[in-house]
């Protein structure tokens, strides 16, 4: 999928911690969970970055992002009509054709995909925890069959992990590992989504495996979702 | 116009070879452009058994560049042959096995295999990995045992053999010399630099292995010099790399010695980079005037 030049729609700060919701105009198709490259900038820094798809809609696509670096600082700068070259969607996503009770749990900067989630699920139940402030609650739960947003603490107390034929997570290494103990001898599959360094982002070079009960998979191409019980966590 | 290049019997119709570890086995490339377009696909470095790689955080970017510290992830030499280069095979272009190793035997013998392949044409043996605790850069760093492996190496190798020198060697002239006399048809050069990347909050390295290599930009202007020391050294075909990013980074490497070029890091800043540099050769020769590389080869001493 080579890089293609699109337009920035709008590029608003959502939060007192940097977060940023971006869109970009264009026909898109992503799976929920997919990400693409993100590039608004010619040969530095070298690297271009990972964002998973926020929300996707007619004639738009949308990531969520906090500026932690110098990459995303640029992204922060740009304004309506800015170009930005975006590659992808790379990865595999969440499994949206599973049938069964799904919920989604997403944690800080992991509620971004979940948007996207819910929308192509049928109304899941969405359970987020925030660092400060609940954030775009409305538009959560629009998509969302219950919402159950916290601040502070962990978010995975709120969930009967019997209720639920699947949880879809997205957070924290520290918070999926978490889950994973969890959710264990409970009804709920869990999927979660990873985050490693990146550098090709299309499975190439490397340096994002993830060691699995199944051997080394590729967090950009395999992943970003794995089946939580096949993460060796403890390697990651 | 001519940027043609042969090494021994195998043909590159261009100069621009894709580097070892930045572009897998050709796979996720060929579905940004057409592989027939590129001078040469080294691939990535493979050793004789399967390697998992290093744990924890393989890669970080620097200033102008990358760390990484994959740790020779491979599939095995003998799944690559199978698996990969049959797909590779596909294309017009050449392909370099890059073999690594962590003994002069699993070395001999992963090299052995290689050359035993249809679909490989040009052995590159890596003894310059920064990242595996055994081997690797270890034979790369003294003339003394870089001379022993590749003289191993030499002796069931039939196809060309390229080695890939590393930047860490103690003088890198000196480890040419070695490699050249053991019977190295051409060397190339550089591998990452050893380089350490500190999390300060943690106070530790990023890196489980404690160093990791440096490539991109931020290592170019060395590279060059270092291209440009070997290749008045000896007498062998020199690949150049180091940060190549455009044609013009190219025609320094060439000016300075190279006969080929690598491009490694760039495959990440732009999945055309490598085109992008073909067609940056080719502009410069023709405002130049240049009709054949050998014009400007080495033509900065």
């Amino acid at each position: 999928m080579p890089s293609v030049s699109y337009r920035v729609i709008s590029n608003e700060i959502i939060s007192n911690d940097n977060m940023w919701v971006m869109k970009v105009a264009g026909d898109f198709n992503a799976r929920a969970g997919q990400f693409f490259m993100l590039r608004a900038w010619d040969k530095y820094p070298v690297l271009s970055r990972p964002i998973s798809v926020h929300d996707l809609g007619d004639g738009y696509i949308a990531f969520m992002y906090r500026v932690v670096g110098e990459g995303t600082e640029i992204l922060s700068k740009l304004v309506k009509g800015d170009d930005i070259t975006l590659a992808g969607p790379y990865g595999n996503g969440f499994p949206v054709d599973l049938t069964g009770k799904i919920a989604l749990i997403g944690g800080g900067m992991g509620v971004a995909p979940l948007l996207w989630t819910a929308k192509q699920l049928n109304k899941p139940d969405v359970y987020l925890g925030f660092r400060e402030e609940v954030l775009l609650e409305n538009e959560y739960k629009a998509a969302a069959g219950n919402l159950v947003t916290k601040i502070g603490g962990t978010i995975l107390d709120d969930v009967d992990y019997d209720a639920y034929d699947y949880v879809f997570a997205c957070g924290p290494l520290g918070m999926e590992k978490a889950l994973v103990n969890m959710a264990k001898g409970h009804k709920a599959k869990v999927y979660v989504s990873l985050e490693k360094h990146m550098a090709c982002g299309m499975g190439a070079c490397l340096v994002c495996t993830c060691f699995t009960s199944k051997g080394n998979k590729k967090v950009c191409k395999d992943g970003p979702v794995f089946l939580a019980d096949e993460v060796l966590f403890d390697e990651l | 116009m001519n940027y043609s290049f042969d090494l021994k019997e195998v043909s590159f119709k261009n100069p621009v070879i894709a580097a070892s570890g930045t572009f897998g086995f050709g796979h996720e490339f060929s579905k940004e452009y057409d592989l027939n377009l590129l001078g040469g696909i080294s691939t990535k470095g493979t050793t004789l058994e399967a390697r998992s790689g290093n744990k924890g955080q393989r890669s970080c970017e620097t200033p102008s560049g990358m760390m990484n510290s994959v740790g020779l992830e491979n599939p095995s030499m003998e799944f690559m042959l199978k698996e990969e280069i049959p797909f590779l095979q596909k294309f017009d272009t050449v392909v370099l096995a890059n073999v690594g190793g962590n003994t002069i035997d699993s070395y001999v013998k992963a090299a052995d295999m290689a050359d035993k392949c249809e679909g490989v044409h040009i052995i590159e043996l890596n003894i310059s990995c920064p990242n595996v605790a055994h081997g690797g850069m270890a034979f790369g760093i003294e003339e003394c045992p870089a001379r022993e492996v590749v003289g191993e190496v030499h002796k069931v190798v039939k196809k060309p053999l390229v080695v890939k020198l590393s930047p860490n060697a103690h003088n890198l002239v000196k480890v040419a010399l070695a490699v050249e006399e053991a019977g190295a048809d051409a060397v190339s050069l550089v591998n990452t630099f050893s380089a350490m990347k500190i999390d300060i909050r943690r106070r530790k390295s990023v890196f489980n292995n404690l160093y990791a290599g440096l490539s991109g930009p931020a290592i170019r202007p060395i590279a060059v010099r270092m291209v440009n020391e070997v290749y008045k050294a000896v007498t062998v075909p020199v690949i150049g790399l180091g940060g190549i990013v455009s044609g013009e980074d190219a025609i320094e490497f060439i000016m300075a010695g190279a006969s080929l070029v690598q491009v490694g890091t760039a495959n990440f800043m732009n999945t055309s980079a490598c085109i992008n540099v073909i067609q940056g050769i080719e502009n410069f020769m023709i405002s130049e005037g240049i009709n054949d590389l050998s014009e400007i080869r080495g033509i900065v001493k």
